[in-house]
């Protein structure tokens, strides 16, 4: 069976996960881009501390968990999703970064942006989108 | 260096937010055991629109339907602090649009090409120590101090 399938409890604690990752990113103030673009300009490093609770955490879930567990809650079994380091991969995060550079805007915040309120940012939700469009036609596979 | 200096504005609501992000990583991980990077999104939605082989894969095919959800729960979440932690006024940017619109552009075409984001290789490929994201990382990170500090300096 696909492992992806979506059932109604799977679903549920999907729309939460979303929901602590939306809440989470307006609470960092991650969803201003002018706070995300004081950081890459050295006048405030929070967005390392964002990362390195979030990352910290995920850690500790993803290292300790199917030590203790044999399966998901709701799943059979837990996902990998490797990573692969490839000219795509330094192209696509050099763009990206100019990308986020400019706006101050990634995807997460992006669409968050439509539950806060900032209608300023559906641009950006709707340049990442036409990218994501443009990056797929062009895609060899 | 004094903690005001690298944090003006306080630091714990950031780490409390960043906590936060990943309580919600880790639960769709225990519960479902999915990793959830935000940018996917983006790619598997356009499958249910196009044929194209890229679109079809079973990556986002398989996918495709939690990954919406999953979005809808991250404007829920925005919204509930909306309603609940803020004053309930819109949000604002000084971010020229078209800077949000090409800047916004450049994030989506370069996210799926480089196969993730901020959340992605920052936080999931991070959180599992995989070296590739951590490169991933530290060239978008190198690049958008690039961008961010020469826009600046060119308005000035």
């Amino acid at each position: 069976m696909n492992p992806h399938t979506l059932t109604l409890p799977k679903a549920i604690v999907t729309l939460l996960a979303g929901a602590l990752f939306g809440l989470g990113l307006a609470v960092s103030t991650m969803v201003q881009p002018d706070v995300v673009l004081g950081f890459l300009r050295f006048q405030d490093w929070g967005l390392m501390l964002v990362m390195g609770g979030a990352a910290g955490t995920a850690f500790v879930a993803y290292k300790l968990v199917p030590k203790l567990m044999q399966r998901p809650v709701l799943g059979d079994k837990f996902l990998t999703q490797p990573a692969h380091w490839n000219r795509d991969t330094v192209l696509g995060a050099a763009l990206f970064g100019v990308g986020w550079g400019l706006s101050g805007v990634c995807p997460g915040p992006a669409i968050a942006a439509l539950g806060t309120g900032n209608w300023d940012i559906v641009w950006a939700l709707g340049g990442i989108v036409l990218g994501a469009l443009v990056q797929g036609w062009r895609a060899p596979k | 260096m004094d903690i005001t200096t690298l944090f003006p504005f306080g630091w714990q609501h950031y780490l409390l937010g960043g906590l936060v992000i990943g309580a919600g990583v880790a639960l769709l991980y225990v519960f479902n055991g999915w990793i959830g990077g935000m940018s996917s999104v983006f790619s598997s939605s356009w499958s249910y629109l196009l044929r194209r082989g890229y679109f079809q894969q079973a990556r986002y095919t398989d996918s495709r339907a939690w990954r919406l959800v999953y979005a809808a729960g991250v404007v829920l979440g925005a919204l509930v602090w909306r309603l609940f932690f803020s004053d309930g006024s819109a949000q604002t940017t000084s971010v020229p649009a078209w800077q949000l619109l090409v800047g916004g552009f450049l994030v989506g075409y370069g996210a799926r090409l480089g196969n993730g984001c901020t959340s992605g290789h920052g936080i999931c490929g991070l959180g599992s120590l995989q070296l590739p994201s951590l490169g991933a990382v530290l060239t978008f990170m190198a690049t958008a101090f690039m961008t961010a500090n020469l826009m600046a300096w060119s308005l000035t």
